[in-house]
Protein backbone atom coordinates (compact mmCIF):
# COMPACT_ATOMS: atom_id res chain seq x y z
CA UNK A 1 0.00 0.00 0.00
CA UNK A 2 1.40 3.24 -0.97
CA UNK A 3 0.14 6.98 -0.15
CA UNK A 4 0.18 9.92 -2.14
CA UNK A 5 -1.22 13.56 -2.01
CA UNK A 6 -3.09 14.28 -5.02
CA UNK A 7 -4.43 18.10 -5.49
CA UNK A 8 -3.79 18.34 -1.14
CA UNK A 9 -5.70 15.20 -0.49
CA UNK A 10 -4.24 11.77 0.79
CA UNK A 11 -4.98 8.77 -1.46
CA UNK A 12 -3.87 4.94 -0.99
CA UNK A 13 -3.05 2.72 -3.76
CA UNK A 14 -2.35 -1.01 -3.62
CA UNK A 15 0.94 -0.80 -5.12
CA UNK A 16 3.40 1.84 -7.19
CA UNK A 17 1.97 3.31 -9.99
CA UNK A 18 3.06 5.03 -13.65
CA UNK A 19 1.23 8.08 -13.62
CA UNK A 20 -0.77 7.03 -16.52
CA UNK A 21 -2.62 3.97 -14.25
CA UNK A 22 -2.99 6.84 -11.61
CA UNK A 23 -5.26 8.76 -13.88
CA UNK A 24 -6.64 5.77 -15.06
CA UNK A 25 -7.74 4.63 -11.43
CA UNK A 26 -8.65 8.32 -11.08
CA UNK A 27 -10.69 7.95 -14.29
CA UNK A 28 -9.24 11.00 -15.90
CA UNK A 29 -8.73 11.36 -19.31
CA UNK A 30 -4.89 12.06 -19.68
CA UNK A 31 -6.11 14.49 -22.80
CA UNK A 32 -7.52 16.87 -20.55
CA UNK A 33 -5.48 17.11 -17.93
CA UNK A 34 -1.89 18.21 -16.93
CA UNK A 35 -0.18 16.36 -13.91
CA UNK A 36 3.05 17.72 -11.76
CA UNK A 37 4.87 15.32 -9.81
CA UNK A 38 6.91 16.96 -6.67
CA UNK A 39 6.59 20.41 -8.81
CA UNK A 40 7.41 19.05 -11.97
CA UNK A 41 5.26 18.89 -14.91
CA UNK A 42 5.40 15.20 -16.57
CA UNK A 43 4.34 15.33 -19.45
CA UNK A 44 1.68 13.08 -21.35
CA UNK A 45 4.21 11.10 -23.32
CA UNK A 46 5.95 10.37 -20.20
CA UNK A 47 2.89 9.02 -17.85
CA UNK A 48 3.51 5.02 -18.42
CA UNK A 49 7.24 5.63 -17.60
CA UNK A 50 6.77 8.25 -14.43
CA UNK A 51 6.50 5.87 -11.68
CA UNK A 52 4.67 7.36 -8.28
CA UNK A 53 6.61 5.08 -5.67
CA UNK A 54 4.66 6.69 -2.74
CA UNK A 55 5.09 9.96 -0.82
CA UNK A 56 4.99 11.90 -3.71
CA UNK A 57 3.05 15.28 -3.68
CA UNK A 58 0.82 15.22 -7.32
CA UNK A 59 -1.15 17.97 -8.87
CA UNK A 60 -3.73 17.23 -11.71
CA UNK A 61 -5.12 19.90 -13.11
CA UNK A 62 -7.66 21.53 -16.05
CA UNK A 63 -8.86 24.24 -18.15
CA UNK A 64 -11.65 26.28 -15.75
CA UNK A 65 -13.34 29.31 -16.72
CA UNK A 66 -11.37 32.05 -15.85
CA UNK A 67 -10.15 35.89 -17.36
CA UNK A 68 -7.90 37.72 -15.26
CA UNK A 69 -9.49 37.46 -11.66
CA UNK A 70 -8.92 33.76 -11.02
CA UNK A 71 -10.70 30.68 -12.10
CA UNK A 72 -14.20 29.81 -11.76
CA UNK A 73 -15.77 26.24 -10.68
CA UNK A 74 -19.26 25.81 -12.16
CA UNK B 1 -26.01 57.82 -57.84
CA UNK B 2 -27.91 54.46 -58.16
CA UNK B 3 -26.03 51.06 -57.66
CA UNK B 4 -22.99 52.47 -55.52
CA UNK B 5 -21.74 50.08 -53.06
CA UNK B 6 -19.69 51.63 -49.89
CA UNK B 7 -17.81 48.66 -48.35
CA UNK B 8 -16.11 48.89 -45.24
CA UNK B 9 -12.60 48.81 -45.42
CA UNK B 10 -10.50 45.36 -44.28
CA UNK B 11 -8.32 45.72 -41.39
CA UNK B 12 -5.38 44.33 -41.04
CA UNK B 13 -4.81 41.40 -39.24
CA UNK B 14 -3.10 41.85 -35.44
CA UNK B 15 0.27 39.91 -35.59
CA UNK B 16 0.85 38.72 -31.84
CA UNK B 17 4.38 36.19 -32.47
CA UNK B 18 3.07 33.46 -35.36
CA UNK B 19 -0.25 34.01 -34.59
CA UNK B 20 -2.91 36.13 -36.59
CA UNK B 21 -6.33 37.16 -35.75
CA UNK B 22 -8.95 39.22 -37.45
CA UNK B 23 -11.12 40.12 -34.59
CA UNK B 24 -9.41 42.21 -32.22
CA UNK B 25 -11.29 41.58 -28.89
CA UNK B 26 -10.29 38.68 -26.64
CA UNK B 27 -12.70 37.35 -23.83
CA UNK B 28 -12.53 35.40 -21.18
CA UNK B 29 -14.29 32.32 -19.65
CA UNK B 30 -14.65 33.12 -16.38
CA UNK B 31 -17.94 34.18 -13.94
CA UNK B 32 -20.72 33.32 -16.80
CA UNK B 33 -24.06 31.67 -15.11
CA UNK B 34 -24.01 28.95 -17.43
CA UNK B 35 -21.42 27.30 -20.31
CA UNK B 36 -24.21 27.34 -22.50
CA UNK B 37 -24.09 31.53 -21.83
CA UNK B 38 -20.40 31.55 -22.21
CA UNK B 39 -20.62 29.59 -25.49
CA UNK B 40 -23.20 32.20 -26.96
CA UNK B 41 -21.37 35.07 -26.17
CA UNK B 42 -18.74 33.96 -27.45
CA UNK B 43 -20.11 33.77 -30.54
CA UNK B 44 -21.71 37.33 -30.75
CA UNK B 45 -18.55 38.62 -29.58
CA UNK B 46 -17.27 36.99 -32.94
CA UNK B 47 -13.99 36.43 -30.92
CA UNK B 48 -11.03 34.26 -31.78
CA UNK B 49 -8.92 34.44 -28.61
CA UNK B 50 -10.20 33.30 -25.18
CA UNK B 51 -8.20 33.05 -21.87
CA UNK B 52 -8.84 30.26 -19.24
CA UNK B 53 -7.35 29.40 -15.90
CA UNK B 54 -5.69 26.25 -15.24
CA UNK B 55 -6.71 24.93 -11.59
CA UNK B 56 -7.00 21.56 -9.94
CA UNK B 57 -8.87 18.72 -11.56
CA UNK B 58 -11.95 17.71 -9.22
CA UNK B 59 -10.99 14.19 -7.88
CA UNK B 60 -14.87 13.67 -6.72
CA UNK B 61 -18.19 15.07 -7.31
CA UNK B 62 -17.29 15.90 -11.00
CA UNK B 63 -20.58 16.94 -12.67
CA UNK B 64 -19.37 15.95 -15.79
CA UNK B 65 -19.78 18.86 -17.79
CA UNK B 66 -16.37 20.38 -18.77
CA UNK B 67 -15.15 23.74 -20.08
CA UNK B 68 -13.61 22.39 -22.59
CA UNK B 69 -16.91 20.67 -24.39
CA UNK B 70 -18.15 24.62 -24.77
CA UNK B 71 -15.45 25.75 -26.13
CA UNK B 72 -15.23 25.59 -30.22
CA UNK B 73 -11.25 24.08 -30.05
CA UNK B 74 -11.19 23.88 -33.78
CA UNK B 75 -12.33 27.76 -34.21
CA UNK B 76 -10.74 29.43 -31.15
CA UNK B 77 -7.02 29.87 -29.65
CA UNK B 78 -6.95 29.32 -26.23
CA UNK B 79 -4.92 31.48 -24.16
CA UNK B 80 -3.84 29.47 -21.25
CA UNK B 81 -3.53 32.52 -18.23
CA UNK B 82 -1.90 32.74 -14.66
CA UNK B 83 -4.81 34.37 -13.24
CA UNK B 84 -4.40 33.90 -9.37
CA UNK B 85 -0.90 33.58 -9.18
CA UNK B 86 1.11 36.14 -6.63
CA UNK B 87 4.56 35.07 -7.45
CA UNK B 88 7.06 34.47 -10.28
CA UNK B 89 7.46 30.82 -9.50
CA UNK B 90 3.51 29.78 -9.63
CA UNK B 91 2.93 31.58 -12.56
CA UNK B 92 5.72 29.86 -14.17
CA UNK B 93 4.33 26.29 -13.27
CA UNK B 94 0.82 27.66 -14.13
CA UNK B 95 2.17 28.69 -17.47
CA UNK B 96 3.75 25.48 -18.51
CA UNK B 97 0.80 23.69 -17.06
CA UNK B 98 -1.04 25.52 -19.21
CA UNK B 99 1.26 24.46 -21.97
CA UNK B 100 0.86 20.72 -21.34
CA UNK B 101 -3.15 20.58 -21.28
CA UNK B 102 -3.18 23.00 -24.54
CA UNK B 103 -0.86 20.81 -26.27
CA UNK B 104 -2.59 17.99 -25.19
CA UNK B 105 -5.65 18.93 -26.72
CA UNK B 106 -4.00 20.24 -30.23
CA UNK B 107 -4.61 23.83 -30.00
CA UNK B 108 -1.93 26.23 -31.26
CA UNK B 109 -3.00 28.13 -28.06
CA UNK B 110 -0.03 25.89 -26.37
CA UNK B 111 2.84 28.30 -27.83
CA UNK B 112 1.50 31.11 -25.42
CA UNK B 113 0.77 32.57 -22.44
CA UNK B 114 -1.27 35.41 -20.57
CA UNK B 115 1.24 36.13 -17.82
CA UNK B 116 -0.44 37.46 -14.56
CA UNK B 117 1.49 37.70 -11.61
CA UNK B 118 -0.14 39.80 -8.78
CA UNK B 119 0.44 41.36 -5.84
CA UNK B 120 -2.32 41.19 -3.35
CA UNK B 121 -5.48 39.58 -3.53
CA UNK B 122 -7.68 42.89 -2.88
CA UNK B 123 -6.60 45.10 -5.46
CA UNK B 124 -5.04 41.95 -8.06
CA UNK B 125 -2.71 44.80 -9.24
CA UNK B 126 0.24 43.48 -10.73
CA UNK B 127 3.77 42.61 -9.27
CA UNK B 128 5.95 44.43 -11.10
CA UNK B 129 9.25 42.70 -9.92
CA UNK B 130 7.94 39.05 -10.08
CA UNK B 131 6.24 40.10 -13.52
CA UNK B 132 9.61 40.98 -14.95
CA UNK B 133 11.11 37.44 -13.27
CA UNK B 134 8.41 35.85 -14.66
CA UNK B 135 8.44 37.01 -18.06
CA UNK B 136 12.32 36.79 -18.42
CA UNK B 137 11.74 32.90 -17.66
CA UNK B 138 9.43 32.19 -20.06
CA UNK B 139 10.55 33.79 -22.97
CA UNK B 140 13.86 31.39 -22.27
CA UNK B 141 11.11 29.14 -22.47
CA UNK B 142 10.21 29.73 -26.00
CA UNK B 143 6.71 31.26 -24.59
CA UNK B 144 5.03 33.43 -26.79
CA UNK B 145 4.07 36.11 -23.64
CA UNK B 146 1.75 38.06 -23.42
CA UNK B 147 2.19 40.06 -19.92
CA UNK B 148 -0.35 41.87 -17.68
CA UNK B 149 0.87 44.49 -16.76
CA UNK B 150 0.01 48.42 -15.17
CA UNK B 151 -0.54 51.62 -17.08
CA UNK B 152 3.42 52.23 -16.24
CA UNK B 153 5.35 53.39 -19.22
CA UNK B 154 9.01 52.34 -17.85
CA UNK B 155 7.95 49.15 -17.05
CA UNK B 156 6.35 48.28 -20.07
CA UNK B 157 9.26 49.50 -22.43
CA UNK B 158 11.19 46.90 -19.47
CA UNK B 159 8.64 44.24 -20.40
CA UNK B 160 8.63 44.69 -24.14
CA UNK B 161 12.83 44.72 -24.32
CA UNK B 162 12.71 41.37 -22.34
CA UNK B 163 11.30 39.99 -25.12
CA UNK B 164 7.43 40.12 -23.94
CA UNK B 165 5.17 39.33 -27.14
CA UNK B 166 2.43 41.81 -26.42
CA UNK B 167 1.96 44.03 -23.24
CA UNK B 168 -0.94 43.97 -21.99
CA UNK B 169 -1.58 47.13 -19.41
CA UNK B 170 -4.54 47.51 -17.64
CA UNK B 171 -7.15 50.35 -17.96
CA UNK B 172 -8.24 49.97 -14.47
CA UNK B 173 -8.07 46.98 -11.58
CA UNK B 174 -9.20 43.90 -13.16
CA UNK B 175 -13.32 43.34 -12.38
CA UNK B 176 -13.60 47.01 -11.17
CA UNK B 177 -15.41 48.27 -14.76
CA UNK B 178 -13.83 51.72 -13.99
CA UNK B 179 -13.06 51.46 -17.75
CA UNK B 180 -9.51 53.60 -18.93
CA UNK B 181 -8.69 55.44 -16.22
CA UNK B 182 -5.36 57.08 -17.72
CA UNK B 183 -5.79 57.66 -20.80
CA UNK B 184 -2.27 59.59 -21.13
CA UNK B 185 -0.46 56.94 -19.66
CA UNK B 186 -1.81 54.29 -22.77
CA UNK B 187 -0.84 56.61 -24.86
CA UNK B 188 3.05 56.91 -23.70
CA UNK B 189 2.89 53.56 -23.97
CA UNK B 190 1.79 53.52 -27.51
CA UNK B 191 4.21 55.43 -28.28
CA UNK B 192 7.10 54.54 -26.48
CA UNK B 193 6.26 50.63 -27.68
CA UNK B 194 5.34 51.62 -30.78
CA UNK B 195 7.31 54.24 -32.20
CA UNK B 196 9.92 52.27 -33.50
CA UNK B 197 8.05 49.14 -34.20
CA UNK B 198 4.36 50.29 -35.24
CA UNK B 199 3.19 46.87 -35.55
CA UNK B 200 4.20 45.90 -31.45
CA UNK B 201 1.19 44.77 -30.13
CA UNK B 202 -0.59 46.75 -27.17
CA UNK B 203 -3.62 44.97 -25.67
CA UNK B 204 -5.80 46.52 -22.93
CA UNK B 205 -6.63 43.68 -20.62
CA UNK B 206 -9.28 44.27 -16.99
CA UNK B 207 -11.10 47.48 -16.48
CA UNK B 208 -13.55 47.31 -19.17
CA UNK B 209 -17.23 47.99 -17.50
CA UNK B 210 -19.28 49.41 -20.37
CA UNK B 211 -18.50 49.11 -24.54
CA UNK B 212 -17.48 52.49 -24.38
CA UNK B 213 -14.65 51.53 -22.58
CA UNK B 214 -13.79 49.23 -25.49
CA UNK B 215 -13.70 52.26 -28.13
CA UNK B 216 -11.79 54.59 -26.44
CA UNK B 217 -9.17 52.10 -26.02
CA UNK B 218 -9.09 51.35 -29.54
CA UNK B 219 -9.39 55.19 -30.73
CA UNK B 220 -6.65 55.43 -28.49
CA UNK B 221 -4.60 52.96 -31.01
CA UNK B 222 -4.46 49.80 -28.71
CA UNK B 223 -3.90 46.71 -30.67
CA UNK B 224 -6.70 45.19 -29.15
CA UNK B 225 -8.86 45.00 -25.79
CA UNK B 226 -9.19 41.68 -23.21
CA UNK B 227 -12.06 41.89 -21.18
CA UNK B 228 -14.24 39.18 -19.25
CA UNK B 229 -16.97 40.49 -16.45
CA UNK B 230 -17.81 43.33 -18.61
CA UNK B 231 -19.80 40.93 -20.63
CA UNK B 232 -20.44 37.89 -18.55
CA UNK B 233 -21.97 40.01 -15.40
CA UNK B 234 -23.61 42.32 -17.20
CA UNK B 235 -27.49 42.67 -16.91
CA UNK B 236 -27.98 40.56 -20.54
CA UNK B 237 -24.66 39.39 -21.02
CA UNK B 238 -25.47 38.10 -24.75
CA UNK B 239 -26.23 41.49 -25.83
CA UNK B 240 -23.26 43.28 -24.16
CA UNK B 241 -21.05 40.63 -26.32
CA UNK B 242 -22.59 41.90 -29.25
CA UNK B 243 -22.00 45.56 -27.94
CA UNK B 244 -18.59 44.51 -27.27
CA UNK B 245 -18.18 43.44 -31.22
CA UNK B 246 -19.33 47.10 -32.58
CA UNK B 247 -17.72 48.92 -29.87
CA UNK B 248 -14.58 47.44 -31.19
CA UNK B 249 -15.02 47.65 -34.56
CA UNK B 250 -16.89 51.47 -34.02
CA UNK B 251 -13.46 52.45 -31.97
CA UNK B 252 -10.75 50.46 -34.43
CA UNK B 253 -12.61 52.02 -37.76
CA UNK B 254 -12.66 56.00 -35.88
CA UNK B 255 -8.97 55.20 -35.09
CA UNK B 256 -7.62 54.09 -38.13
CA UNK B 257 -9.70 56.92 -39.59
CA UNK B 258 -7.97 59.88 -37.90
CA UNK B 259 -10.11 61.81 -35.58
CA UNK B 260 -10.15 65.46 -35.75
CA UNK B 261 -7.75 67.54 -33.97
CA UNK B 262 -9.95 69.14 -30.57
CA UNK B 263 -10.60 72.82 -30.07
CA UNK B 264 -11.97 75.29 -27.80
CA UNK B 265 -13.88 77.22 -30.04
CA UNK B 266 -16.93 76.03 -32.27
CA UNK B 267 -16.45 75.24 -36.34
CA UNK B 268 -19.38 75.45 -38.29
CA UNK B 269 -19.94 73.28 -40.66
CA UNK B 270 -22.67 74.87 -42.88
CA UNK B 271 -21.32 77.83 -45.21
CA UNK B 272 -21.39 81.46 -43.43
CA UNK B 273 -22.06 82.68 -47.12
CA UNK B 274 -25.50 82.64 -48.97
CA UNK B 275 -27.37 83.13 -45.73
CA UNK B 276 -30.30 85.21 -45.79
CA UNK B 277 -30.79 88.78 -44.49
CA UNK B 278 -31.34 88.77 -40.93
CA UNK B 279 -30.20 90.00 -37.40
CA UNK B 280 -26.76 87.74 -37.05
CA UNK B 281 -25.13 87.72 -34.19
CA UNK B 282 -26.88 89.21 -30.86
CA UNK B 283 -23.25 89.53 -29.04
Amino acid sequence: MIEVWINGETRSFPAPLSVGKMLDELGLPSNRVAVEVDQLLVPRAEHAGRLIAGGEKVEIVTLVGGGSEGGDRD
Amino acid sequence: MKGATVIEPIDKPLVIGKFRFQNRLFTGTGKYSSLELMRDCMEASACEVTTVAVRRERLVDRSGRSLLDFLDLKKLTILPNTAGCFSAEDAIRHARLGRELLSNLGNPGADWVKLECLGDPRTLLPDPLDTLRATETLVNEGFTVLVYCSDDPVLARRLKKLGAASVMPAGSPIGSGQGILNPNNLKIILEDLKGEDPEYPVIVDAGVGAASDVSVAMELGCDGVLLNTAIASAGDPLRMAHAMRHALAAGRLSYLAGRIPKKLYAQASSPMEGRIAGQGPKL
